[in-house]
């Protein structure tokens, strides 16, 4: 998979998360953003899933510019599952009545039938038996499974997490982690932001280091975290592992 | 053992009465009400069998007010929802209309609306048919009320749910229709089913346009039988009969959706 940027600037209010971004990042299957707070992960990934535009530039996937237009990016992300770090489900559906909408309203797909790709997702995540439930009743790991269950099967071309795991408790991140790895396993895209650096450098192809302004270092990951380049990033990578 | 006899009489959250304890505290406590205002108008009511003669004049205005109010409740739901969406609008003349209707409707008195809006608009454009001009202008009354509840309703679904919705595809009008207006009724509902209850009382102000509601019909029978406390007796009792099953609906309905999402 193959992300570009051709000067893409980003700003919002004062602050200028992006300035005159190019570049490009190549990839095997799994993109790792990591960065310190605000140095705008968030937004880039927010850009790839065309929830948000650039102020100028362009942002190409797989050598196809992501439309600017909102008429036209609400196709573009037809395409795409995204996962946020909470708050994904709506809470007055049942899981699998949440994955079951888009199938429905989006992707025009018969009754019958997007049950039975819901009820086959969840089965194969685990969640048969929570598939009645709402989310209130959920724990915090499994709402992220469905949340990644509903993103999976409307058949995306690539998925996108915002930091999924940053929300829950330990035990819950592992099993958040566990389902994520086993997608990169049957060789699905994805990019995902993360601080979990141990995840990103055990199940990533490439890990990009994104600060000021732009991306400001990309490597595998045995590279990245063991002969960081620049100093920007050898202090972050400090500062995480400190503890 | 002081505890014991305590929760017969004391009621609190970490020292809860039984159940029946309370309901038959109610229950005694209205018994006592009820013999206290016989004892005070036991004396001055005499004159039941004229305005017994008279049931069919009240049932009839009765079941008009629940007819109006059944009536009313509908169309002003469905303006509420209009300029509730017309107050969120991002077109500022549509948004400043919402706005104005909301102020005015809500600000001024019903009474006032009423004679206004029968006596000077309706007749000013010919519509002379009671039921309907009285009916509207209650719908639109309690509109603004209902508007400003469902808007409230609208705003209380999160930033994070219509960001999921873009996520994953719906447009607008799908987004209003499966994620915003779903949660947004679970959170009206409640005070949807409370402004019923005032809709209710507030119909009897209707009568001063000669509506043959349930107070207007009592004023006939009043007017008809000289007897002022027995022909409004029936008022009081009649409207509460709505009234208190529809706020004992509306707390259940509180509790109801108070644990879920």
């Amino acid at each position: 998979m193959k992300v570009e940027f051709r000067h893409v600037t980003k700003t919002f209010g004062d602050h200028r998360v992006f300035d005159d971004l190019t570049g490009e990042l190549t990839f095997d299957h799994v993109l790792a953003l990591v960065g310190p707070s605000g140095g705008g992960k968030s937004t880039l990934l927010r850009l790839l899933a065309g929830l948000d535009v650039p102020d100028t530039g362009t942002l190409l996937v797989d050598g196809v510019a992501i439309p600017d237009r909102e008429t036209d990016l609400r196709v573009y992300r037809r395409r795409i599952g995204v996962v946020f770090q909470a708050f994904n489900l709506f809470p007055h559906l049942t899981a699998l009545e949440n994955i079951i909408l888009p199938l429905e309203k989006v992707h025009r797909i018969a009754h019958t039938d997007a049950l039975r790709r819901a009820q086959d997702v969840l089965e194969r995540f685990q969640l048969a038996a929570h598939a009645r439930k709402h989310p209130a009743a959920l724990s915090g790991g499994q709402r992220q499974r469905v949340a990644i269950a509903r993103a999976i099967a409307t058949r995306p071309d690539f998925l996108l997490l915002d930091e999924p795991t940053s929300a829950l408790d330990p035990e819950m991140t592992g099993e958040v982690l566990d389902l994520i790895r086993e997608l990169r396993d049957e060789g699905r895209s994805l990019i995902l932001v993360t601080h979990e650096m141990g995840f990103a450098r055990e199940s990533a192809d490439l890990v990009a280091f994104v600060a000021g302004g732009g991306v400001a270092e990309a490597s595998a990951p045995d590279a990245f975290f063991g002969q960081p380049q620049r100093a920007e990033t050898r202090r972050f990578l400090e500062r995480v592992f400190r503890y | 053992m002081g505890s014991s006899l305590r929760q017969y009489f004391f009621d609190s959250p970490d020292a809860p009465a039984p159940r029946a304890v309370r309901l038959i505290t109610v229950l005694v406590m209205a018994g006592l009400l009820a013999a206290f205002c016989w004892s005070v108008l036991a004396s001055a009511t005499s004159n039941w069998d004229a305005v017994w003669a008279y049931r069919a004049v009240f049932w009839k205005g009765w079941l008009l007010t629940i007819g109006i109010s059944a009536l009313a409740l509908v169309t002003s739901v469905i303006l509420a929802v209009a300029v509730a969406l017309a107050r969120r609008s991002t077109f500022l003349a549509l948004r400043s209309v919402a706005q104005i209707y909301i102020e005015i409707f809500r600000g001024s008195p019903l009474l006032v609306l009423i004679l206004f809006g029968y006596y000077g608009v309706a007749n000013a454009i010919g519509a002379d048919n009671r039921l309907l001009a009285g009916t509207l202008i209650l719908s639109i009354f309690s509109s603004a009320y209902i508007a400003e509840m469902i808007r409230a309703g609208i705003e209380s679904v999160g930033k994070t749910q219509l960001e999921s919705a873009r996520a994953i595809g719906l447009t607008t009008v799908q987004t209003y229709r499966c994620v915003i207006f779903p949660q947004a009724f679970r959170q009206t509902l409640p005070p949807l089913a409370g402004q019923l209850a005032s809709l209710i009382k507030d119909s009897s102000l209707l009568s001063i346009i000669g509506l043959t509601e349930f107070t207007f019909a009592a004023g006939q029978v009043n007017s008809a039988t000289y007897s002022t406390l027995e022909s409004y007796f029936p008022l009081l009792i009649g409207y509460l009969v709505l009234t208190i099953p529809i706020s004992f609906l509306s707390r259940q309905l509180e509790e109801r959706f108070r644990y879920e999402s």
